[in-house]
């Protein structure tokens, strides 16, 4: 009887090392993070696609808010229950990188693209436009006359769209 | 694409990429339209839309634009973009084409 009780106090406390392995993993944090990685990765498979998140991505941005309200949640549990939830190191760093990817997408997305050569030059409406002659994909000889003046199918020509494009070299 | 043969308008699509490459797009892509290769950028430049050193290997390429054209020949339509990622919507260039 008498030994016990200093035994007992002997115990090590169950909050010490041994509780912070049993720790709760904190889920949002890591949902948080990889939410916030797929908004960063789906611009171009998916949403540059359609004009409709191209232009504006508020797709994008809304994928992000919600990765980091996920990793706000995360961050608020590891912090205010450290010996419940893990996540006081992870925490910081996923969300680091999160922010991170957001700022590059900003960058990519609204400064990238602008660096175009202001074309102040390029043949204005009401202008004759400059004829040419180029390979079509079959090689042969095409030229903007030719294509005026050759009916498309059944239908008359009334037109021509010209759509330049950087190719894919 | 039967939107813009309805109206009579072609689609021609201009690149310095050369006319195998974009024979492939086309087969991979389902495009069905006229293809044309400016590998000397001739074209682009009289369009004055030349990107120097902008290709992947330092070459010069074209901006995106694309140009509506009457069967006079005469211009009746510009979408020069600021951004790259931003052109030209389908339906903008069939609303600017049903004016023809």
């Amino acid at each position: 009887m008498t030994d016990s009780t200093p035994a007992h106090t002997n115990v090590p406390d169950p909050a010490g090392p041994q509780a912070a392995t049993r720790r709760r993993p904190n889920a949002p944090l890591w949902i948080g993070f990889l939410i916030s990685i797929f908004a960063f990765l789906s611009y171009i498979p998916i949403f540059a696609k359609y004009p409709s998140t191209r232009d504006m991505p508020w797709a994008n941005f809304l994928i992000f808010a919600v990765g980091l309200l996920f990793l706000f949640l995360g961050l608020r549990r590891a912090y205010a229950q450290p010996t419940e939830y893990r996540g006081k190191i992870a925490g910081p760093i996923l969300t680091a990188i999160s922010v991170a990817a957001l700022v590059f997408f900003c960058f990519t997305i609204f400064s990238l693209g602008k660096h175009l050569p202001a074309a102040t030059n390029a043949p204005k409406v009401g202008q004759k436009a400059p004829d040419f002659a180029l390979a079509d994909s079959t090689g042969r000889k095409v030229s903007l006359a030719s294509l005026l003046s050759t009916p498309d199918a059944s239908h008359p020509t009334k037109g021509v769209v010209l759509i330049f494009y950087r190719g894919y070299w | 694409m039967q939107d813009f043969e309805k109206l009579g308008v072609k689609p021609v699509a201009i690149s310095v990429d050369s006319p195998s490459e974009s024979q492939d797009l086309s087969r991979k892509a389902g495009y069905t339209y006229t293809f044309l290769s400016d590998p000397n950028t001739d074209a682009i430049r009289a369009y004055d839309l030349l990107h120097k050193g902008a290709g992947v290997s330092g070459h010069d390429i074209a901006r995106p634009a694309e140009f509506l054209i009457d069967s006079t020949g005469t211009i009746r339509w510009i979408n020069l973009t600021g951004d790259l990622r931003i052109r030209a919507r389908p339906e903008q260039i069939l609303k600017a084409a049903g004016t023809l």
